[in-house]
């Protein structure tokens, strides 16, 4: 018994940390409908930062709580600074590009820490007069973190007081709901906005400065924690500050027994939680449904079917392409066969997100399930080669048949939240059962036959597939099925009024999608040889949908460009660079600032600009 | 500045996308006057309150206030300046009590012109008093439109644009909005208000700009539209 208590105080510990970071993102989000993923980033540069300050004057309490405190205020001003340089930008852009854009700052400082603190972990001084713990219950427990403990509901009421006692917290409250009706009243959003970036990174930064006493800080507390507030927000409703509160609680508890319980599966516990609270109440234990559609993008042109010319053209690049082997070495025939595998994956996530508008965090789920469907059937059923291609698309869409019938019952961001969790899901599953995934060594020995053991057939045989799969996925975009699922997309309204059962049609569409990225994961185990967790993990998914957006959405070709461009990217960047994160991040950065409206919006609005009208007019007021 | 006019706007064009909505709008505010904007659904009245907002992205012609181009300007500068918006559909901040509606809105006051406050504006909307702790999504579409009003009027505006103010509210309740114009204007407030009810704009207008197709067709003093049957009969009829 006394030792559930103190296991139950822990939980209380870890939620407090929970609720600082998740808090700053429920407020940041709140007003600027940003999903900032660089939320994490500003929790790991507290710690680092609070891990220097505290390292050099931490050993009197003034020193300590002086370090911690100038670490949240210098990376609430790092948060001010991103808002005034790029988020400012981008209010008007697709949601997908304001989600790229903080990827790209969440790449720029993975490497910036890594190049200020180096790779190693770093474990930081105690705090002076908590060092030691309390007896509790005959069992000892830190005094830091009892300390923790009363933190968390101080900076609540802090918060609730600010949000709801304070002319900022008034305006920031109305600027949740409507932006545009504020500033016709007046009031400065730009200042607004820039203030709430401070505060919420603050609060992050806060959250990381005060983990230094307690864990070693390293370069994976970005995206762990990241993940992790993203649950507290969407499970507590997004933008509720009491919502937020109490799913850190919940959440804390869940990993202070869920290790006790089910020591095997605690990481696919938290995601489990999240899944269930999304289906059960839409928008999470304290959220409420959105008043009116977000401001959402015009539809843009629709596709245009191919022309003779289009057919030509893509017939001769396909021919070119299955040509490069009479001229290219082994090494440009390995990057181009993961350039048309990758092409493949973002075209199936195109399918739903460019087609369907549904915006998926967790696509790596079925490329890596196609992947390990595959190499488990050629490592346990000593299956050859074909059929364990076969089966890939088999495992993967009925993986994403299941999660998809739960998907699409949300839109939006609840949407991707639950495809995110589907994918934490899997991907932990895959973590954690070493007896048959072996964990995070991987499945090694996954080779082609011998007929197709040379690279030029190998990629020959990736050509032919991902290419026949290509022609199908752009059948479908033209077929009743496609017209539908853009129609879904456009008005989910009107669709249903016209008899389309646009529900149906999404679930079809995230099946077909899952399948298709299956059959990719499934040429990328036998590309290299081996399948690992990292093929399902949370940075695939994003490379997914960045490939896709550099394309632009609104063209079939387009992801498979994006594909070629961002694998190239990255290549090049890696072999010139240790810092290819840096350089991938900036790309990204100035990418996103040169089209907001993405490459393909970029040009359209060239093009409403030369039909008439004045589009530098005015400010930006959405 | 133009003469005596208070807003000035000349060949006011906006965009929605490729939609061209507006062809060429002309009117002219005078000081202490209230002006109705006239014209059929889809006319363009509400864009035309919209650009002068700088709530519509893609605009071009000249809008002079009180000295200044509001062409250029960010919706926040256009609002300090002292021009109050009240939009057709409300958009009280539902989360947010009467009370703190009303703090959203609040504005330093201008030099010469005597600041609203929550109590004089709880003279002018009797309702209100009763009301002040209630939450914004709590209250019936008139209190709604009653807060929307006074809510601007805590900006102190010199220029008041109303939207449509008499759509969709109890007869009872356009005879308050009347009321308050009346009174407002009184004290030296000059209105532009967009609006298709003649009887509404007949009780409250001085003159009128009647608008079809996005482009300014009469302009004249409110009696001489009522005289005018053949304008009326041309754009305003349905």
């Amino acid at each position: 018994m006394d030792f559930y208590f103190v296991q139950f105080l822990s939980g209380l510990a870890t939620a407090a940390t929970l609720f600082l970071v998740s808090s700053g993102l429920t407020v940041i989000f709140g007003v600027t409908r940003i999903v900032n993923f660089a939320h994490g980033s500003f929790y790991m540069l507290g710690a680092y930062v609070a891990w220097s300050l505290v390292e050099r004057w931490g050993d009197t309490p003034p020193g300590f709580w002086g370090g911690v405190l100038l670490a949240a205020v210098t990376v609430g001003v790092l948060g001010a600074v991103m808002e005034v340089v790029l988020l400012r930008r981008l209010y008007r852009s697709p949601e997908l590009f304001q989600l790229l854009a903080t990827f790209g700052v969440v790449l720029i400082v993975q490497d910036a820490a890594s190049w200020l603190w180096g790779p190693e972990d770093l474990l930081g001084r105690r705090a002076p007069l908590l060092r030691g713990s309390v007896e509790v219950l005959g069992q000892p427990f830190p005094l830091y973190d009892l300390m923790l403990i009363v933190l968390g509901p101080l900076v609540l009421v802090a918060l609730l007081l600010l949000f709801h006692r304070t002319r900022w917290g008034t305006l920031v409250r109305a600027a949740t709901r409507d932006r545009e009706m504020t500033a016709a009243l007046g009031v400065d959003q730009a200042k607004l906005f820039t203030s709430v970036l401070f505060l919420g990174s603050a609060l992050a930064g806060l959250g990381g400065a005060l983990q230094v006493p307690r864990e070693a800080v390293n370069l994976h507390m970005d995206m762990a924690m990241v993940v992790e507030a993203f649950v507290v927000v969407v499970v507590g409703g997004m933008g509720s500050l009491p919502g937020a509160f109490v799913a850190s609680l919940l959440i804390g508890q869940l990993q202070a027994f869920g290790i006790l319980v089910f020591p095997q599966i605690t990481l696919v516990l938290v995601f489990l939680f999240m899944a269930v609270v999304l289906v059960l109440r839409p928008y999470g234990l304290f959220g409420r449904p959105e008043e009116g559609p977000p401001a959402g993008e015009a539809p843009g042109p629709p596709l245009r079917p191919d022309g003779p010319r289009a057919a030509t053209v893509s017939l001769v690049l396909l021919a070119a392409l299955a040509a490069v082997p009479l001229v290219a070495g082994d090494y440009a025939l390995i990057v181009l066969t993961e350039v048309v595998i990758l092409a493949l994956l973002a075209s199936s996530l195109h399918l739903l997100t460019g087609l369907g508008g549904l915006v998926s965090f967790g696509h790596a789920a079925w490329f890596g399930l196609g992947a390990y469907g595959a190499a488990l059937l050629v490592r346990d059923a000593g299956a050859p080669m074909l059929p364990a291609l076969a089966a890939a698309p088999l495992v993967a869409g009925l993986g994403a048949l299941v999660a998809g019938w739960f998907c699409v019952r949300r839109s939006g961001l609840y949407f991707a939240m639950l495809t995110l969790a589907f994918a934490q899901i899997v991907w932990s599953v895959t973590f954690q059962w070493y007896a048959v995934t072996g964990g995070d060594n991987g499945i090694l020995g996954v080779w082609p036959a011998d007929w197709a053991s040379s690279k030029a057939v190998y990629y020959e045989l990736t050509l032919l597939l991902a290419g026949g799969t290509l022609w199908l996925l752009r059948r479908a975009a033209f077929a009743p099925f496609g017209y539908a699922l853009r129609a879904g997309r456009d008005s989910a309204l009107r669709a249903e009024a016209v008899g389309i059962d646009v529900r149906h049609r999404q679930w079809m569409a995230f099946t077909l999608a899952g399948a298709c990225a299956g059959l990719a994961g499934g040429l990328y185990a036998f590309a290299h040889g081996s399948v690992f967790p990292t093929l399902m993990a949370v940075p695939v998914s994003v490379d997914a949908l960045v490939m896709v957006l550099l394309g632009g959405l609104r063209t079939l070709a387009g992801p498979a460009a994006g594909a070629a461009l961002f694998h190239g990217l990255e290549t090049e960047a890696m072999r010139l660079t240790d810092y290819w994160r840096l350089v991938l991040g900036l790309v990204i950065v100035v990418l996103v600032l040169a089209f907001p409206q993405g490459v393909v919006g970029f040009a359209r609005s060239l093009w409403d600009r030369r039909r008439g009208g004045n589009g530098s007019a005015a400010e930006p007021v959405a | 500045m133009t003469g005596e006019s208070l807003l000035s706007v000349r060949g006011l064009e906006a965009w929605y996308g490729r939609a061209h909505i507006l062809a060429g709008v002309d009117l002219e505010v005078r000081p202490g006057e209230v002006l109705a904007l006239m014209g059929r659904n889809g006319a363009g009245k509400s864009t035309t309150l919209k650009a002068i907002m700088g709530l519509v992205a893609q605009r071009r012609g000249t809008i002079r206030f009180a000295g200044h181009d509001l062409t250029g300007l960010p919706t926040h500068r256009i609002a300090r300046l002292g021009v109050g918006y009240v939009p057709e559909d409300r958009r009280v901040f539902t989360d947010l009590t009467v009370r703190e509606n009303l703090e959203v809105g609040r504005q330093p006051p201008r030099p010469g012109v005597p600041a609203w406050t929550p109590e004089r504006l709880c003279d002018l909307f009797p309702n209100l008093a009763e009301l002040r702790g209630r939450r914004g999504g709590h209250m019936s579409g008139g209190e709604q439109q009653m807060l929307t009003l006074a809510r601007t009027l805590m900006g102190n505006p010199a220029l008041l644009l109303l939207d449509e103010p008499s759509e969709g509210l109890a007869p009872r309740i356009v005879q308050q909005m009347a009321a308050a114009v009346r009174t407002l204007k009184a004290q030296g407030l000059s209105v532009l208000l967009s609006e298709q009810n003649l009887a509404f704009a007949g009780a409250v207008a001085d003159r009128a700009v009647v608008i079809e197709k996005g482009c300014s067709r009469w302009t004249g003093s409110m009696a001489a539209l009522a005289e005018d049957e053949a304008a009326r009969r041309a754009w305003l009829a349905l």
